[in-house]
């Protein structure tokens, strides 16, 4: 089974009632989900105390909201399985549910939002491999077409991108931010996604949790409306916290190594005139020393 | 769909759509909730909601209870209109319907409280 679910079908498809159910229902995954929505609600950076108008984008059966309402927050979710939306409506979270394809835009007027988070949504949005246009013809062109047609979405994954950074870039108010936690193939996603999210005006960038623990290591996208702003500090990176394979200090100690051994370093000056001594010591027949002994020779060029 | 959410809705990422609000509701279906009452909340949405759009979806969905037409001066301070605002905005759900869009006629359905939003390959 691949490690990656959004290489085996698009996600309302991959989303659907077993799958839905399944994910609802483990408890390791409900708090891995707890925990990053959290994280994420605090780099959203609200103010203290205040009650905010949220989107939820991706946000599945609920499970990012309940933090979003837990926090006292009124929030507002899209997503394209129905399914999912289901189980969210099954588990009566607070929130309004939309059905809705991130890639076509966010229907919202402008300035409609204090904030958005995103909780292992984004890199479903760029899915669709052309590759798979196929198979899924087979299995569901006679149930619904529509499906297949659906596949343009390959077409294009850059432009399904700018059009929702942009429209989430209208939708939400001057100054506030929209925070992704999501899960990148490789740096040319992270690439095109930022691009794109900075071409819509958006500032910001990449926060990564625990950089050093390829377990607890989760990526933050950060965007910002707005103008410039220093990025929240990751968590994890202090010294104390890092993973026991990483050695810090290795460069002093090789440096004390060298003075407690009581030779001079090769070659130098003082190691020669110390080599002729134990020489002379042997017997052995050697040159006297003079001001010539160990100086620097002009580098030659053969 | 809570009238809160109805307000900020609109039909824009339709091709052809200039504006697209705000969206006509034909509703089949409505309920009223309790939700708690948050006077800050409220107050601070008030500021975003287009107050217009608001009673236009009132009177769709043929809601008796009286929505003042304007908001109120001094609204903040206002708990009674606070009260008012709560309960057009978060308590009254449209569960089943259609939303239309006032520029192509298209309509978005809503089940079960869900709009859906999804267009078509070509309407996009």
């Amino acid at each position: 089974m691949s490690g990656r679910p959004e290489h085996q079908a698009p996600p309302e498809i991959f989303y659907g009632e077993d799958e839905a159910r399944k994910y609802s229902r483990n408890t390791r995954m409900m708090e891995i989900q707890l925990t990053m929505s959290e994280r994420a609600v605090e780099l959203l950076c609200l103010p203290e105390n205040q009650p905010c108008h949220l989107l939820d984008l991706g946000c599945g059966s609920g499970l990012s909201g309940e933090t979003l309402t837990e926090q006292g927050h009124i929030w507002t979710g899209v997503d394209i399985s129905s399914a999912m939306l289901g189980v969210a409506k099954e588990r009566e979270v607070e929130g309004d549910l939309l059905l809705g394809d991130l890639g076509q835009g966010l229907p919202f007027r402008a300035g409609a939002f204090d904030g958005a988070i995103s909780i292992s949504a984004l890199q479903w949005l760029e899915f669709f491999k052309v590759r798979y246009f196929n198979n899924y013809c087979l299995i569901f062109h006679l149930i619904d077409c529509r499906l297949c047609n659906a596949d343009q979405r390959s077409h294009n994954p850059a432009k399904r991108l700018y059009i929702f950074f942009s429209s989430l870039y209208s939708c939400l108010s001057r100054g506030s931010r929209a925070i992704f936690q999501f899960y990148p193939e490789n740096s040319s996603q992270v690439e095109l996604i930022t691009s794109q999210a900075m071409k819509a005006g958006f500032t910001g960038g990449l926060v990564v949790d625990y950089p050093n623990s390829t377990k607890a290591k989760k990526f933050f996208l950060c965007l910002m409306t707005g103008g410039q702003q220093p990025l929240p500090a990751a968590l994890g990176v202090d010294s104390r916290e890092d993973a026991p394979n990483h050695v810090a200090f290795s460069q002093k100690r090789d440096r004390v190594k060298q003075l407690r051994s009581g030779k001079a370093p090769k070659k130098s000056r003082d190691w020669i005139l110390e080599k002729k001594e134990r020489r002379r010591r042997q017997g052995k027949e050697t040159r006297d020393d003079s001001k010539f002994t160990g100086r620097k020779r002009p580098s030659h060029v053969w | 769909m809570k009238l809160l959410t109805h307000n900020i809705l609109t039909s824009k990422c339709l091709k052809g759509v200039t504006v697209g609000y705000p969206l006509g509701i034909v509703a089949k279906e409505v309920k009223v909730n309790e939700v708690d009452f948050n006077p800050e909340f409220i107050s601070r949405m008030i500021q975003k909601v287009d107050w217009p759009a608001l009673c236009k979806a009132a009177e769709n969905l043929g809601h008796t209870d009286e929505l003042p037409p304007t908001v109120v001066d001094d609204y903040e301070n206002n708990e009674e209109f606070l009260k008012k605002a709560h309960h057009f905005l978060m308590e009254i759900e449209v569960m089943n319907g259609d939303l239309i869009c006032p520029e192509t006629g298209r309509k978005f359905p809503v089940t079960d409280g869900i709009p859906n939003m999804l267009a078509n390959e070509d309407e996009v």
